[in-house]
C-alpha cells in the first residue's frame, strides 16, 4: 500500500514537467510555429530557476525566474524565425544546443549546491487519508497548477476568440493575414507562452523533481515533450494521458532497476524513447485524424503576401 | 460554341474613353480612385489608375492575368497601400490601414483563392472575419442563426457546423460571401468568383449578386470572362499592363470589342482542320479504379477511355473531382494492381512506372508547373534532362551529353518562343506563361505518340495559351493521341474532338464536341452524369 502511494507520487512528479513543456509547445505549434528548442528552453529554465532559488532562498521566486528565462529564450527564437524569417527547424535545434552549453556555463558555480526545495502541501486530515490523501491533497503547488494551466489552455483554444485566432493563424497564415490579423504578433505571443511553459518545466526539474543542478539534467525530456504534442494529435486533453504514460514509464524503469530484474539498466533507460517512437508510428497511421487537428501551416515561413 | 466567332465581328469601333464616365453632380460616388500607382521591385503593377464606383452599381474590372487587377483591389481592400494617388470613400479622402479598416468602412471582399481555414467550421470561419462581440459583433451563440438567416435571404445554403475541408468549392465561396454580407457592406469586391464554379453555380451566384445590387450594395466584379461581364455588369473598367485603357458599358459592347480592349489585339482562336482521320487506339484506360490517396482525396471509379491517334480528348470537370488522381495514375506515379488497366499500344502498362511509359511513347505534363512539371531551382537544361533523357538520348551509359542536352533545350526554347535568358536560367526565373510553354514544349519536342496534359493553359496569358493550344492541335494533326484535362470549358470546346466529364471520381463517356452544349457539360460537372446522359439519349 505504502509503496503504491510512493510510486504514484513519483509518477506525478515525473509527469508534471512533461505536461508543462508539452502544453507550451502545443500552443506554439497551434499557431503554426515548430520550435524544436524545447530542451534548450527547459534547461535554461532549470539553471536560472535553481540559481535564483539558491540566491534568494525562495523556490517560488526561482520558479518565476526560470519561467522568465524560458520566455527569453523563446523571444530569441521568435526574433530569428518570425522577425528575420530564419528556418524554424534549424533555429530550434540551434536553440537547444545553445541552451545546453549556456546553462552548463551559467550553472558551473551551482553544482553540488543545495536549495530550498518546494514543499508539498499538507492539509490536515485530508492529506492523512490513506493512499488517496497524499495523492490528491499532498502534492506541491505546481502539480495543481499544471492541471489548471492545461485546463485553461484547452478552454481558451476551444472556446474563446483568442483561441480561434490562434488556430486560424496556424491553419492558414495567408488567409489570416488577408482577413487582417497580425500573424507575426499572434505567433510571437504563442512562442513566448511556449517558452515560458518550458522554462517553468525546467525550474520544476531543478527545484522540485531533483532539487539540485547538474549539467544536462533535462536529459531529453524536451524531446519527449515535443513528441507528446504529436502523440496528443494537438489536443490538450490527450496531453495528460501522454504525459502520465511517459512519466509512468520513467518511474517503472527506475523501480525495475532497483528491484534487480536482471535487465541491463541501459535498456530500461531507453524505454521512454522507444515508447515515443512506437507511439509516433502508431499515430502517424491515421492521417485523417492528424489532418483535422494538426496546424496545416506548421513550420512554414510566413512572407506577408504582395 | 461559347463565344462568337471573332472573324465575323464588325470592325472595332469601341466608344470607350480613358476618362471615368461622367457622374451626376451633387451625390458623391461611393468610391473614387485618382491616379493610383503601385510599383513592385520588378514591375509597375498599377500606373495612374483612376476609376469611380457608384452605389448599387455592378462594376466590372476587366483585364488579363498580370494586368494589375488583383493589386488594385488589394489596395481598395487595404491589404496593400498605394505608392501615390488619392482614394475617396463617399466623397471623403480615406487611407486604409488594413483589411479590418476597410471592413469598418463597409468594404467586403471575396477572394479568388479563398481565405478560408480548412480545419475550422463554417461558423468559426465567419466569426474570424467579424468584429468581436466587444466591438459590436454578434456573440458566438447567436452566429449560427444569423448565418442561416442571411443564407436563406440570399439563396446561399450553408450549414454552420460543417468543417470547411469537407465542402465543395461552390460551398466555400458561399461562406466567403456570407462572411461579407454579415458586415452589411456598401461595396463587395468579387475576385474571379466564377473561375471555380460550374455554369449552374455561376448562374446562382449572379442571382445573388443582382439581388444585392438591388438592395443598394455596389459590386466590383473582377474577371477576364467577357460573356459573364456582359450579362452582369453595367460599367466596366479595362486594365492592360497596369494602366486603365478604357471605361465602357459592357452591355453595348461585343465580346470581341471587350477582348480587344483587354488584350490589345483580337484573340485568334486555334486553327483547326475540319476533316480528320482517326488512327488506331494508342492509349486505353480499362476499368481503372483506385482508392483515394489521402483522407480528402477522391477515389477513381471504373474509368474507361480509348484514345485514338490523331484526336484530342478533353476531360472537363470542376477541380477536385479526381483529375489529379487520374493524372497520377496515367503518369504512373501511382500504380494499381491490374496491369491491363492502362494499355499503351495494346501492351499492358498498369504496373509499370513513368520512365518506361515515356520510352513506350507517352509523355506527360502535370498541372503544377513549378515543382511537379519542372524542378524550380534547376536550370532549363537540367529540366530537359529530367524528362527527355531517355527518349532523346541526352545521357549515354550514365554520362550526360551536355551538348545534346543544351541543343535540345535550345530547340524547345526557340520552337515554343520561350522568353528566357538561356538554357542555364533557373526554371523559377521564368514567368508562368513562359514556363508553361517550356513544360509543354519539352514534351511535344520529344515527338510522343501519346501526350497527356493536365491544365495546359492554367494561369497563362492569352498569347501563350493560344500558342500552347495551337501546338497541341499540331501534335494531334501529326497523328499523336492527346488527352487534355482542363477546367476551362472554352478551351476544351476550342481544341477537343471529344469531351468527357469527370465528377466524383467517375468519368463519363467521351462525346463528340459538336454534339455537346455547355449546359449538358454543366449538368455533368455538377455530378448529374446519368441525368445528362439520359437527356441526350
Amino acid at each position: 500500500m505504502e509503496s503504491l502511494t510512493l510510486i504514484t507520487l513519483s509518477v506525478i512528479t515525473a509527469a508534471t514537467p512533461l505536461l508543462f513543456a508539452a502544453t507550451g509547445e502545443l500552443v506554439t505549434e497551434k499557431s503554426g510555429v515548430l520550435n524544436l528548442g524545447v530542451e534548450g528552453m527547459m534547461i535554461m529554465g532549470a539553471v536560472t530557476g535553481f540559481g535564483v532559488g539558491v540566491i534568494t532562498g525562495n523556490p517560488f521566486v526561482g520558479v518565476l525566474a526560470g519561467t522568465a528565462a524560458g520566455a527569453a529564450m523563446a523571444g530569441l527564437f521568435a526574433f530569428l524565425t518570425l522577425g528575420l524569417l530564419a528556418n524554424q527547424v534549424a533555429t530550434g535545434l540551434a536553440l537547444t544546443i545553445f541552451g545546453i552549453g549556456l546553462s552548463a556555463l551559467v550553472g558551473k558555480g551551482f553544482v553540488g549546491v543545495t536549495v530550498n526545495a518546494m514543499q508539498r502541501i499538507e492539509i490536515p486530515i485530508l492529506t492523512d487519508i490513506p493512499v488517496l490523501g497524499p495523492i490528491l491533497f499532498g502534492q506541491d503547488p505546481l502539480v495543481y497548477f499544471s492541471f489548471i494551466l492545461l485546463g485553461a489552455t484547452a478552454f481558451v483554444i476551444r472556446k474563446t476568440r483568442v483561441g480561434l485566432i490562434l488556430r486560424a493563424v496556424g491553419d492558414n497564415h495567408d488567409a489570416a493575414h488577408a482577413i487582417g490579423y497580425s500573424v507575426v504578433l499572434v505567433r510571437s505571443l504563442a512562442v513566448l507562452f511556449g517558452g515560458a511553459c518550458c522554462g517553468l518545466a525546467g525550474a520544476y526539474l531543478s527545484l522540485v523533481y531533483t532539487p539540485l543542478w547538474a549539467e544536462n539534467m533535462t536529459a531529453g525530456r524536451g524531446w519527449i515533450a515535443l513528441a507528446l504534442v504529436v502523440f496528443a494529435t494537438w489536443r490538450p486533453g490527450r496531453l495528460i494521458l501522454g504525459a502520465y504514460l511517459f512519466g509512468g514509464i520513467t518511474i517503472l524503469q527506475l523501480h525495475a532497476q532497483g528491484a534487480g530484474w536482471g535487465v541491463p539498466s541501459q535498456i530500461m533507460s531507453m524505454l521512454p524513447y522507444i515508447a515515443t517512437i512506437v507511439v509516433l508510428v502508431v499515430i502517424s497511421g491515421d492521417k485523417a485524424k492528424i489532418r483535422l487537428n494538426a496546424p496545416a501551416a506548421l513550420g512554414k515561413i510566413f512572407h506577408p503576401a504582395r | 460554341m461559347v463565344t462568337d466567332n471573332p472573324n465575323t465581328d464588325p470592325a472595332f469601333t469601341a466608344p470607350a474613353s480613358a476618362a471615368p464616365p461622367s457622374r451626376a453632380p451633387g451625390t458623391p460616388d461611393l468610391l473614387t480612385l485618382t491616379d493610383i500607382r503601385k510599383a513592385f521591385p520588378a514591375v509597375v503593377a498599377n500606373d495612374d489608375v483612376s476609376l469611380s464606383i457608384k452605389s448599387a452599381e455592378i462594376h466590372a474590372l476587366l483585364g488579363e492575368n498580370g494586368a494589375g487587377k488583383s493589386t488594385l483591389v488589394k489596395m481598395i481592400y487595404g491589404v496593400l497601400q498605394p505608392d501615390s494617388g488619392d482614394m475617396l470613400w463617399e466623397g471623403e479622402p480615406v487611407h486604409l490601414t488594413g483589411p479590418s479598416d476597410a471592413r469598418k468602412h463597409g468594404i467586403g471582399m471575396v477572394f479568388q483563392h479563398f481565405s478560408l481555414f480548412e480545419a475550422l467550421t463554417v461558423a468559426e470561419n465567419i466569426e474570424l472575419a467579424l468584429p468581436s462581440p466587444g466591438e459590436g459583433g454578434p456573440s458566438r451563440a447567436d452566429l449560427p442563426d444569423l448565418i442561416r438567416e442571411v443564407s436563406r435571404k440570399y439563396g446561399l445554403p450553408l450549414e454552420p457546423e460543417r468543417v470547411v475541408h469537407d465542402l465543395s468549392v461552390g460551398e466555400r465561396q458561399r461562406i466567403e460571401i456570407v462572411r461579407c454580407l454579415l458586415q452589411e457592406p456598401k461595396l463587395l469586391i468579387m475576385d474571379e468568383p466564377t473561375s471555380v464554379l460550374t455554369p449552374q453555380e455561376a448562374e446562382q451566384l449572379f442571382e445573388t449578386l443582382r439581388r444585392l445590387s438591388a438592395e443598394g450594395c455596389a459590386i466590383l466584379y473582377i474577371s477576364h470572362k467577357l460573356q459573364e461581364i456582359r450579362d452582369l455588369c453595367e460599367v466596366a473598367t479595362v486594365l492592360r499592363g497596369g494602366k486603365v485603357v478604357a471605361h465602357c458599358d459592357p452591355r453595348t459592347e461585343s465580346t470581341q470589342s471587350l477582348a480587344r480592349m483587354m488584350i490589345g489585339a483580337a484573340p485568334k482562336p486555334p486553327d483547326r482542320d475540319g476533316a480528320k482521320s482517326l488512327g488506331p487506339v494508342r492509349f486505353e484506360i480499362r476499368d481503372l479504379s483506385q482508392p483515394a490517396l489521402s483522407a480528402f482525396g477522391v477515389a477513381l471509379k471504373n474509368i474507361d477511355l480509348k484514345l485514338h491517334g490523331g484526336e484530342i480528348v478533353g476531360v472537363a470537370g470542376v477541380a477536385g473531382n479526381g483529375q489529379n488522381e487520374l493524372m497520377a495514375a496515367l503518369i504512373g506515379e501511382v500504380r494499381g494492381d491490374r496491369a491491363d488497366a492502362i494499355l499503351i499500344d495494346d501492351r499492358p502498362f498498369g504496373r509499370i512506372g513513368p520512365r518506361r511509359r515515356r520510352v513506350a511513347g507517352a509523355c506527360f505534363v502535370p498541372e503544377e508547373r513549378m515543382g511537379h512539371a519542372t524542378a524550380p531551382d534547376m536550370s532549363l537544361a537540367e529540366n530537359s534532362l529530367l524528362s527527355a533523357s531517355r527518349r532523346m538520348k541526352l545521357a549515354r551509359s550514365g554520362w550526360i551529353d551536355s551538348a545534346k542536352r543544351d541543343g535540345f533545350t535550345t530547340e524547345v526554347i526557340e520552337q515554343f518562343n520561350v522568353k528566357t535568358r538561356g538554357t542555364a536560367a533557373e526554371a523559377r526565373s521564368l514567368s508562368g506563361g513562359n514556363l508553361q510553354k517550356f513544360a509543354v514544349g519539352r514534351e511535344i519536342a520529344q515527338k510522343p505518340s501519346i501526350l497527356i496534359v493536365n491544365q495546359p493553359t492554367w494561369g497563362v496569358d492569352a498569347g501563350s495559351a493560344a500558342a500552347i493550344q495551337q501546338a497541341l492541335l499540331a501534335l494531334a494533326a501529326d497523328g499523336a493521341a492527346v488527352l487534355a484535362i482542363s477546367q476551362d470549358l472554352d478551351e476544351l470546346f476550342a481544341i477537343s474532338d471529344r469531351i468527357a466529364v469527370m465528377a466524383d471520381g467517375r468519368l463519363s463517356e467521351a462525346v463528340e464536341t459538336a454534339k455537346l452544349t455547355v449546359e449538358e457539360i454543366g449538368l455533368m460537372m455538377g455530378g448529374h452524369l446519368e441525368q445528362a446522359e439520359a437527356a441526350r439519349a
